[in-house]
């Protein structure tokens, strides 16, 4: 399903993005934390910059709020050249990851702080605290002090307190991490929903790669200071760009082989399994490649039953593992090569040991040459 | 202990940790403070000791006990006392103020740097301690007399003609305790930034707030615990300080410290020294147990 060009305007080459972000480098003692960063963010986007821990994320974010400044390149958000900004000045607002409430202040408090340099009068402070109040229904809590609210709360505190500001953009740092699994689903809902409302621009920062896919309108992978790929979540996990994306976000099975092209189309010519693929593989002719394919995308069937697809291979099943919504099965070719596969709960269960048919269309995978 | 059940045991337990340093505050701080609480209660005599007894026996057989309140009336109509009092805790006062302006930073400043620097500054700090104090206030005569090196080096350099009087004065008086108290303020502030929430000041920062205000509304705020505490470890030995009036101090610094002295060496009237030193315990007693009260209210929600 590709969106609506209306939704993405990304890929409008005429559209001028909220946040040119250009070459971007900052280095910490030697060490390249971000390494020639460059993104385009638009009005509106809910965009997240994932990666593992260390992976230069936080930084750039930081770099964002006027924490850190880069050692090269350069941020424009509007035309505002956002380097010459303090973070005091910046029409930009964060949410720490641990919320930086401050203690000795009231929730109202705490969410009018930022107003107060704003020179606002009285009565019109008082009711943009009173509204962001109410956008993160915290309303009965404002005299609370945050030693008193739940990790929920405090999240909502945190979040209303940089809305109030009505930044250009908001910026989050892992906003979810410190709260508990439930919790988290249903916050995952409201800051979609909030976000909506508002219409602010988000950048999130998260590791958690379901977080990312479930809220973002566009992730940029990072690794070790570089962004990997920017995509639609659906572009990332259909069509990474590498075998690391395809390995950090969900699971994949990797059939590495020679690409080639035989009389039925392009071939994956993997020593466990030749595979042919719908992919146009020309640019790749004789390079080594590998096949991802997803493990929901195979199919799996008793061998009494016949099923037509463009690769079909017999296995037996070693290991099956009981996932409530799915199973997950992973299954060994006659070579030994253990292929995952994933399916719905319904129907027929295979046992571990079990003789079974496995296959997938030729649409079904992505070569990855990186 | 067969007896005992788990909980009495651990009730017996804590009661012996509490114990202990009670007892010992028992013994060496309250039973001294009442014997002397007790002397300022009697009346000088030439003897060994040097006052009467508070309890005798009349010659008729009856115990008598006699309090004398005139010890508590003279050092009230004294003014030579009610001086003593005010320029000490004036000094004290001073003291606070001026290593809270120094300490301040200071402790932000070692707060603020990479883990591995904070324990060899913080050594720095400290380092004084391992010299005699009365030594290293003996070295302030040494920079601040007339032919010194502070006088020597503003001639030296003619910014003066003729060498500033900065000894045998109050200023003196107060530069040593400065000196002295430093640490006793830098320490407590230390600990009190080191385990702040930095993220707060950025918080505030990018909240909108300039450098200026993030200081004076969160971490001033924050740092208060620390500043409460620093202040009252300078304020409270600050005010009875002596060596540092009897060293650096002119012929009319009179001081709490020295008229204690004086009572007790000099004029041999332990009586009115005791009444001097329990009216001071007890003016700093009362102050302090208001802000306890204050602040113990205050953490309620």
């Amino acid at each position: 399903m590709i969106p609506a060009p209306q939704d993405s305007p990304w890929a409008d080459a005429a559209a001028t993005p909220q946040l040119r972000i250009r070459n971007v480098v900052k280095t910490f003692e030697g060490f390249a934390a971000v390494d020639d960063v460059s993104l385009d963010i638009y009005r509106g986007e809910f965009f997240s910059l994932l990666g593992a821990s260390g992976c230069g994320k936080t930084t750039l974010l930081r770099m964002l709020a006027g924490f850190e400044f880069p050692d090269r390149g350069a941020v424009e958000l509007d035309g505002l050249d956002l380097l010459k900004l303090q973070p005091y000045e910046r029409p930009v607002n964060m949410m720490f990851q641990s919320y930086a409430l401050f203690p000795h202040m009231s929730v109202a408090q705490n969410i009018g702080f930022g107003l107060r340099s704003e020179g606002l009068s009285r009565d019109h402070l008082e009711e943009r605290v009173v509204n962001a109040l109410k956008l993160v229904q915290l309303s009965e809590f404002a005299h609370r002090k945050p030693n008193q609210l739940s990790g929920g709360q405090k999240q909502r505190v945190a979040l209303a307190r940089a809305l109030v500001k009505r930044p250009k953009i908001l910026l989050l740092d892992e906003p979810l991490s410190a709260l508990d699994k439930k919790l988290r689903e249903a916050t995952q809902f409201e800051l979609i929903n909030i976000q909506k409302q508002v219409g602010v621009t988000f950048i999130m920062v998260t590791h958690d790669q379901e977080e990312a896919m479930a809220m973002s309108t566009r992730i940029a992978v990072m690794d070790k200071g570089r962004v990997v790929q920017v995509g639609a979540p659906h572009e990332i996990y259909e069509y990474p760009h590498s075998r690391f994306v395809a390995t950090f976000i969900g699971s994949i099975n990797l059939f590495e082989g020679m690409a080639a092209h035989g009389p039925d189309g392009w071939r994956v010519d993997c020593a466990h399994w030749p595979l042919r693929t719908a992919q146009d593989l020309a640019a790749l002719d004789h390079h080594q490649v590998a096949l991802g394919v997803r493990p929901e995308k195979i199919r799996i069937a008793p061998l009494d039953e016949n099923f037509a697809a463009d690769n079909v291979c017999e296995g037996v099943v070693r290991e099956v593992a009981y996932l409530g919504e799915s199973m997950l099965y992973r299954v060994a070719l006659p070579s030994g090569f253990l292929v995952r596969v994933a399916a719905p709960n319904l129907g027929a269960r295979f046992s571990s040991g079990q003789p079974v048919r496995i296959g997938f269309g030729a649409d079904a995978g992505v070569a990855l040459d990186k | 202990m067969r007896g005992l059940s788990e909980e009495r045991k651990r009730a017996l337990g804590r009661f012996l940790v509490i114990a202990i340093p009670f007892l010992w505050l028992g013994a060496l701080f309250l039973a001294p403070f009442l014997i002397v609480a007790k002397i300022s209660l009697s009346s000088a005599a030439v003897a060994i000791p040097p006052y009467e007894p508070l309890i005798s026996w009349a010659d008729d057989g009856a115990l008598v006990l006699t309090l004398h309140v005139g010890n508590y009336k003279l050092i009230f109509s004294d003014p030579i006392y009610l001086i003593a009092y005010a320029s000490s805790l004036r000094n004290a006062a001073v003291t606070v103020i001026f290593t809270l302006l120094l300490g301040f930073p200071l402790a932000y400043f070692i707060a603020t740097r990479d883990q591995k620097w904070r324990a060899p500054l913080l050594l720095l700090v400290m380092l004084p301690f391992w010299t005699s104090f009365l030594i290293r206030v003996y070295a302030w005569i040494g920079i601040l007399k007339p032919n010194g090196v502070i006088n020597g080096a503003l001639l030296w350099l003619g910014v003066i003609e003729k060498p500033l009087v900065i000894l045998n004065n109050n200023f003196a008086v107060i530069v040593g305790m400065v000196y002295g108290y430093l640490p006793f303020m830098v320490l407590p502030l230390y600990a009190h930034l080191e385990k702040m929430d930095w993220s707060l000041l950025e918080a505030a920062s990018d909240l909108g707030a300039k450098p200026f205000r993030v200081f004076r509304k969160v971490t001033l705020p924050l740092a208060a615990p620390g500043i409460v505490a620093g202040s009252l470890l300078v304020f409270i030995p600050a005010v009875g300080e002596y060596i540092v009036p009897a060293l650096l101090g002119g012929p009319d610094t009179l001081t709490i410290g020295a008229t204690l002295w004086n009572e007790f060496f000099s004029n041999r009237d332990w009586p009115v020294a005791s009444t001097v030193a329990v009216a001071l315990v007890a003016l700093l007693v009362g102050p302090l147990l208001a802000l306890q009260h204050h602040r113990t209210k205050g953490a309620r929600p």
